[in-house]
C-alpha cells in the first residue's frame, strides 16, 4: 500500500468520526434489484461484462429493500406503481439514496400523458438525476460516482 | 393596449401529485372469492404475493399465488404496472414522431418495433421501400432477434441459478448493441427505420461489425449449449415444465417461439412475408412437448437460423438508395434544398406538418423475437394516426401462465415465467 511507510510503525491514522463514516459508506452502497422499464436493461449491462459496475464496490444488488441502501428508478413510474414505489422506499433501512435513472424517472420524458408519474421526485427524494433515454452505462456510472462524491461530503445526521 | 393572456402549455399545467393512500392496493374479499379456491379463504391453502418488485417477473409483473404446500393451485396475474399509455400517447403525435415511442414498448426487441410501425405506414400511405433498405431491414431484424433472445437466455438462466450464462450473454449482447450505436447512434432506442426506407445508410465499417458477430457467434452459442443443453441441473428444471399443448397454445394466441416450442409451424416470415423475406433459405425450428426445456431450444436454434440469414443477406446486399425517392413522405438530400425550390417546400413540410396518410386501416405483423408483433393502424386523412393498437407478443403469451402454471411446484413459476420471455413494456405499453 505504501500507507504504512508514510505513518512509520505506529498504527494509527487520526481522522474525524465524519469522514471515516462517509468513506466507509460511499465505498459499499448496495442497490436494490429493481428494474422498471428500458433502462433496467441498461442497469444489467452496467453491471454485465463490460462495464462491470464491481470496480467501483456497488455490485451486490439486493433483492430486498431491507438490505439495500440505494435504489436506481430504473424506468418509467406508472402511477399504479407509484405506492409500490414509495412502499419499497419507506421498507429500505437509513440512510438510503435515490437515483433517478433516466429521462421518465428524472422528468416524465417522453410520456408526458395520464399513466407517468412525471419524475420520480413526485413521491421520494432523489439525489441525483442521470439524464438519457435510456442512459448509457458510462452515464450512469458517472451518476453513481456524483452519488459517491456527495456522500463524502454529508454531514453525519440523525436519520429520521 | 391590452397585453394577451398567455396560453397555457401543457408543462404548466398543475400535476395530480400522487397520493399514496389514494390507491387502493388490496382488493376486496367479495373479488378474491372469484379468484381463488373456497379452500384459500379458511386458510387451507396459502396465498402469496409475488411481485411487482420481484427479480425473477422480469419487470413489474405481480402474480397472486394460492399455494396447497409447494404446488400451485392458482395463478393470477396482475398486470398494468407499466402501463405507459403508449397508444393514446401516438395518436397525438405524427406518423414519425410515434416511431421513437414504438422502441420503448418491446425495449429488448426495438427494429422490430420499429419496422412494424412503419410497415403499417407503409401499406397505408402505399409506399415502395428500395430493395437495399429491405435487406437491411432483415439483417437487423435478426440481430434484434438475437438481442432479444440474448436477454431472454441470460435472465431465464440467472433465474434457474446459473449465472454465468448471464455474463456471457451480456457479453455478446455488447457486439449487437455495437452495431446498433453505428448505425444509429444510440445503443438501445435506435429509431433507425423510417417509412419508406431507413434514416440513412450503414456505415462504412457496418460489413466488419457485422462479420464480427458471424465469426464469433457459432462458437459462442455451443458455449452457451454445453453448459446448458445436457445440464442435468438444467433438464431438472426445465423437462416436463410449463406443458402446453398445440391445441391451447393455439387458442390462447401464442405466437413465436412459444407457439413453435408446442409444434405449430406458425412463423408470421413465411406466412406473410415482408421486407423481402421470401428471397432467404431458412428453417423455423419447432419443438414437439410444448415444455420449457422445448421452448428453450426452439429458441437456441433460432440463433442459427438468424445467422443463416444474416450471411445471406450480406453476401446479397445490393447498392443502391435507403430511402424512398417519394418526396412527400421522404426528406429530400441536405443539398438538393440549397437548388431546388420544390425540395425546400417539401423539406419544411415534412418537418413542420409531417405527411398525411389516407383514411383506412391496416395490419402489419412481423416475427419479433417474442412472436407475432402487429401494428393495427386507423388513419384519418390527417398527419396524426386516428388509432395505433399495438398486438404484442408478450401479452398474449402472458394469458396461459394461470392456466400452465396449475399443479406446477413454486420454484416452476420463475422458469415458466422465464420460458414465455415477456417483456412488461410489451405486455402493459
Amino acid at each position: 500500500m505504501g500507507l504504512e511507510q508514510k505513518l512509520g510503525d505506529m498504527g494509527i491514522v487520526t481522522t474525524s468520526l465524519e469522514k471515516a463514516v462517509n468513506w466507509a459508506r460511499s465505498n459499499a452502497i448496495w442497490p436494490m434489484l429493481f428494474g422498471l422499464a428500458c433502462c433496467a436493461i441498461e442497469m444489467m449491462s452496467t453491471q454485465a461484462s463490460r462495464y462491470d459496475l464491481s470496480r467501483f464496490g456497488m455490485e451486490l444488488m439486493r433483492a430486498s429493500p431491507r438490505q439495500s441502501d440505494l435504489m436506481i428508478v430504473a424506468g418509467r413510474v406508472s402511477r399504479k406503481m407509484a405506492p409500490v414505489l414509495r412502499n419499497l422506499y419507506d421498507q429500505m433501512p437509513d440512510p438510503k439514496w435515490v437515483i433517478a435513472m433516466g429521462d421518465c424517472a428524472s422528468c416524465g420524458g417522453v410520456f408526458n400523458n395520464y399513466a407517468i408519474v412525471q419524475g420520480v421526485d413526485e413521491i421520494v427524494p432523489v439525489d441525483v438525476y442521470v439524464a438519457g433515454c435510456p442512459p448509457r452505462p458510462e452515464t450512469l456510472i458517472d451518476g453513481i460516482m456524483k452519488l459517491q462524491e456527495k456522500i463524502k461530503h454529508e454531514p453525519l445526521k440523525k436519520w429520521q | 393596449m391590452a397585453i394577451a393572456e398567455p396560453p397555457i402549455r401543457i408543462e404548466d399545467a398543475p400535476l395530480n401529485a400522487v397520493r399514496v393512500d389514494d390507491v387502493q392496493l388490496d382488493i376486496t374479499l367479495e373479488q378474491l372469492k372469484k379468484l381463488v379456491s373456497p379452500r384459500a379463504l379458511t386458510g387451507e391453502t396459502m396465498l402469496l404475493n409475488m411481485g411487482p418488485q420481484h427479480p425473477s417477473t422480469h419487470g413489474v409483473l405481480r402474480l397472486l399465488l394460492e399455494l396447497d404446500g409447494e404446488t400451485i393451485v392458482s395463478c393470477i396475474p396482475d398486470i398494468g404496472y407499466l402501463h405507459t399509455g403508449i397508444e393514446k400517447t401516438a395518436e397525438g403525435k405524427t406518423y414519425l414522431k410515434v416511431i421513437p415511442l414504438t422502441d420503448r414498448t418491446d425495449y429488448l426487441a426495438p427494429m422490430s418495433n420499429n419496422l412494424a410501425f412503419c410497415g403499417a405506414v407503409e401499406k397505408l400511405v402505399g409506399i415502395e421501400v428500395p430493395i437495399r433498405a429491405q435487406y437491411l431491414r432483415v439483417i437487423l431484424m435478426e440481430l434484434t432477434r438475437m438481442n432479444s433472445h440474448l436477454v431472454w437466455l441470460g435472465t431465464h438462466a440467472l433465474d434457474i441459478g446459473a449465472m454465468s450464462v448471464f455474463l456471457y450473454c451480456m457479453r455478446e449482447r455488447e457486439m449487437i448493441l455495437d452495431i446498433y450505436e453505428a448505425v444509429s447512434g444510440a445503443r438501445m432506442m435506435s429509431s433507425y427505420i423510417r417509412p419508406g426506407g431507413l434514416w440513412r445508410d450503414v456505415p462504412a465499417h457496418f460489413p466488419q461489425l457485422v462479420q464480427r458477430v458471424l465469426d464469433v457467434f457459432p462458437g459462442r452459442i455451443l458455449e452457451y449449449e454445453k453448459l446448458l443443453k445436457e445440464n442435468p441441473l438444467w433438464k431438472e428444471r426445465t423437462v416436463g415444465i410449463g406443458k402446453i399443448s398445440a391445441e391451447d397454445a393455439i387458442a390462447w394466441g401464442m405466437t413465436g417461439p412459444c407457439l413453435r416450442g408446442s409444434g405449430v409451424n406458425y412463423d408470421v416470415r413465411k406466412a406473410q412475408p415482408y421486407s423481402s423475406y421470401d428471397h432467404f433459405d431458412f428453417s423455423v425450428p419447432l419443438g414437439s412437448n410444448g415444455d420449457v426445456y422445448d421452448r428453450y431450444k426452439c429458441r437456441m436454434e433460432e440463433f442459427n437460423q438468424s445467422l443463416k440469414i444474416i450471411r445471406q443477406a450480406m453476401k446479397r446486399l445490393p447498392p443502391g438508395p435507403v430511402m424512398t425517392d417519394d418526396r412527400k413522405v421522404a426528406p429530400p438530400p441536405k443539398h438538393e434544398i440549397a437548388y431546388s425550390m420544390e425540395s425546400l417546400i417539401h423539406h419544411f413540410k415534412l418537418w413542420t406538418e409531417g405527411f398525411r396518410a389516407p383514411e383506412g386501416e391496416v395490419y402489419f405483423a412481423v416475427e419479433s423475437g417474442k412472436g407475432e408483433y402487429g401494428v393495427l393502424l386507423s388513419g384519418d386523412g390527417s398527419p396524426k394516426p386516428r388509432r395505433v393498437h399495438f398486438r404484442a407478443p408478450s401479452f398474449h403469451n402472458l394469458q396461459p401462465l394461470s392456466e400452465i402454471s396449475k399443479g406446477a411446484l413454486l420454484a416452476d413459476i420463475v422458469a415458466i415465467i422465464g420460458s414465455i420471455d415477456i417483456v412488461l413494456g410489451d405486455v402493459d405499453r
